[in-house]
């Protein structure tokens, strides 16, 4: 990665677009690049700095400077000044910044925090600010004045279940290990984050990695493990330097090695990072590419508990199952008992995206309801728009609708109801999403990231995915649904591993639920949402005023019409990207289906 | 010689740094393809000859992992993320334009070498998509409109 010594961000927002922020953004480029610094600061779009109320608004960082209402002829003055004599300068400078986390804001009423509780708080890259946070303070209790089984006895108790999406109970899986006859022993953590729109536990690692660690260290004890590894995707090296990081502080301080705070107890663990392969999160693949080998699953039993990273006995748990461990040994299990439902216990983070206003993370008690989640906490629908669905547990979960706003969300809720908990990936749709669309997305997805090992998966998924497409582009066939429920029982049947077993599941619970929008495809050749680009059609409505806005920018040059006149687009040569739509500044153009 | 560089000198950089053990072959094949761009036959043989491991379980791992490419890509890489939070924010149309723009499809280079388009997995910044990665350039809340813009910054 290239580094700059400072970034400029240019807001892009529609409206300091029509104030000029492109003008200004090239004759920031052209200044920077005559004065010689282009190499140094980087130039970078982005949105929503301020309010766009006096735009265009550029933000410098590593400053936090806000610039506002700028025009080009500023810019070589504000180069010269900021970046050349390294003045900042006043006279554009916004009075008062809010610097927004669109990840993360304040906690909502409704959210308790605690995996999250040091995100955007501490500084991660330094082990002290952890430890004024009662960092390490659990490890202290765990390694003077508890045994491995008083350990493992306090998380049974705190009810705490695996968080990467089964559900089992943590405690359990360390006995189980602990009970292995056999040495040494491994601990894994995997921080594969791979499920879509799931990005809780890349913020965990990159906001407060010691929790992780803190959590293995005392797993570690409690199983009677002497080496571990965090196994972290590739796409995420924030994570992964930070982790870093984070271990070589913790070694520093004593926290890991040999004789960790002179208990005698031996523990250390390093990074593994991915190379961009979906099922790697599946325990056992994690375990063959942690050995430098294929990322394939292998069946189970035996179970990696007994036969893992180079055959020995290994525990695997979740970032975010370690991330808690701690709070748990300092506050005690009946607290972490206290919040949630009678078989879920305690909270859960959930990375919530799609048609919502507030996109980003939360952490609520489990067993909240779905109606709470999407309207409470994550500010409800945007633009006004209506609920239709909600995908939970990533591309192996389900699709829940309106009927389902109430159910409360935990483990088993979710199942009963066709979706799972999986990672804790919620995303949201509005009435204008297609559900045979999505289906069809998520099976391109899992049929993309099946490693190929059985056949099922291997070639069940592409099979779905043909008809999946078929009926997308209208060439639905009589019978092609009956096709799908085959397909998808036997896949469900018959997977080594829970991807293929998971892979049918958005089109099971599209078909339950949205049945009429796969028939509305077959047999009518029509999208009720309007969204399948073979079923629509783009046409110009009379209130067209002729500016000319959606002919200059088609693509394939499609409409025609003459200045102040209606125009037309030719739907021969249209390719339906729906560019004019977007562009029209008078709701002119309308799709329909 | 790939991309200016000496493959053989990178290899064996990369293997010092990590160590001749099979179980680093990950980390030392990722390194040569961040290097070069890609991982060419010869890097794959001195690898082999280096860790001792024969030329057929390597090619099974480097073809098993999306971000290790057997074959030479574009001077930029693009990676898109075409996955479902990104899809229902707008994601289909910036990827639509994208491939309008380029004249390419999902795993192809342009005829000049200058990109390759690649579709990516989950990024995690789902709270700023459409995201489109170029090289290690991160763009967020991409719209068609800006596509041709970005493009233009890379020779």
């Amino acid at each position: 990665m290239k580094y700059f010594r400072s970034h400029v961000l240019v807001c892009i927002d529609p409206a300091c677009l029509a104030k000029g922020a492109h003008d200004v953004e090239d004759a920031l480029q052209d200044e920077l690049v005559a004065q010689g610094l282009i190499d140094e600061i980087q130039v970078l779009e982005t949105s929503r700095i301020g309010g766009c109320s006096n735009g265009p608004e550029l933000m410098v960082y590593p400053e936090g400077i806000h610039y506002v209402g700028l025009t080009a002829d500023d810019v070589p003055y504000l180069v010269e000044e900021h970046f050349l004599k390294g003045r900042p300068v006043k006279k554009f400078m916004e009075q008062v910044t809010v610097v927004s986390d669109q990840e993360l804001g304040p906690p909502k009423p409704k959210e308790v925090r605690v995996v999250l509780r040091n995100c955007g708080e501490i500084d991660p890259n330094n082990i002290e600010d952890y430890i004024a946070e009662d960092g390490y303070g659990a490890l202290a209790k765990v390694l003077g004045e508890m045994t491995p089984d008083a350990v493992i006895d306090e998380v049974m108790r705190s009810g705490l279940r695996g968080r990467g999406g089964a559900g089992f109970p943590a405690a359990k899986k360390w006995q189980l290990c602990r009970n292995v006859n056999d040495s040494p022993k491994y601990l894994t953590c995997n921080a594969d984050e791979g499920d879509p729109g799931a990005f809780m536990n890349r913020r965990v690692l990159e906001g407060d990695p010691h929790s992780v660690l803190e959590g293995m260290i005392i797993a570690a004890y409690a199983i009677g493990a002497s080496y571990g590894y965090v196994y972290c995707r590739a796409e995420y090296p924030l994570a992964v330097k930070t982790l870093n990081i984070a271990i070589q502080q913790a070694r520093d301080f004593g926290l890991l090695g040999q004789n960790i705070m002179g208990s005698g107890f031996a523990f250390d663990l390093e990074v593994r990072v991915g190379a961009g392969a979906f099922v790697c999160g599946e325990e056992t693949a994690l375990i063959a590419s942690i050995e430098g080998r294929r990322g394939e699953p292998k069946p189970r039993p035996p179970f990696p508990a007994v036969k893992g990273v180079w055959g020995k006995p290994t525990n695997n748990n979740n970032v975010e199952t370690y991330a808690v461990v701690p709070q748990i040994i300092l506050r005690g299990a009946p607290w972490y008992a206290s919040m949630g439902t009678e078989k879920s216990k305690g909270t859960k983070t959930f990375a919530i995206g799609g048609d919502v206003n507030n996109a980003g993370l939360i952490e609520v008690p489990i067993g909240m309801t779905i109606r709470e989640v999407v309207y409470d906490v994550a500010g409800g629908i945007r633009d006004g728009k209506d609920f239709k669905a909600v995908q939970i547990g990533g591309p192996m979960g389900g699709c829940l609708t309106k009927d389902h706003l109430d159910l409360p969300i935990d483990y088993e809720s979710l199942t009963a109801a066709g979706a799972m908990m999986g990672s804790g990936g919620l995303v949201v749709m509005d009435d204008e999403t297609c559900m045979v669309d999505i289906a069809r997305f998520f099976m391109e997805f899992t049929q993309d990231e099946s490693c190929g090992k059985c056949t099922p998966c291997r070639v069940g998924t592409k099979r779905m995915l043909e008809i999946l497409q078929r009926i997308c582009n209208g060439e639905g066939k009589d019978g092609d649904i009956e096709r799908l429920e085959m397909l998808s029982t036997q896949i469900i049947k018959t997977s080594l591993c829970g991807l293929g077993q998971g892979a049918p599941n958005p089109v099971m619970s599209t078909l339950k639920h949205f049945r009429h929008e796969y028939e509305a495809h077959i047999y009518e050749k029509r999208c009720p949402a309007k969204v399948c680009r073979s079923l629509i059609h783009y046409t110009i409505e009379s209130n067209c005023t002729g500016c000319m806005v959606c002919a200059r920018n088609c693509p394939v040059e499609a409409i025609t019409g003459q200045r102040r006149a209606v125009h037309l687009i030719d739907p021969n040569v249209c390719i339906k990207c729906g560019i004019c739509m977007q562009v029209c500044n008078f709701n002119a153009v309308a799709v329909t289906s | 010689m790939k991309n200016g560089k000496d493959v053989m000198h990178v290899v064996r950089s990369a293997v010092a740094q990590h160590g001749a053990t099979r179980d680093e072959l990950i980390p030392i094949l990722t390194d040569v393809n961040h290097e070069l761009g890609y991982i060419p036959h010869e890097a794959v043989a001195e690898v082999s000859r280096l860790i001792g491991m024969p030329q057929t379980q390597l090619f099974s791992v480097a073809s098993f992992y999306e971000m290790l490419s057997l074959r030479p890509r574009g001077r930029h890489v693009i990676k898109f993320c075409e996955n479902a939070p990104c899809h229902v924010v707008g994601g289909r149309q910036v990827w639509q334009t994208l491939r309008d723009e380029l004249k390419v499809t999902s795993g192809k280079t342009t005829p000049d070498d200058r990109f390759t388009l690649l579709t990516t997995s989950c990024l995690g910044i789902c709270a700023v998509g459409p995201v489109v990665v170029i090289d290690d350039d991160v763009y967020g809340n991409v719209e068609p409109g800006q596509v041709a813009r970005i493009l233009a910054r890379y020779e």
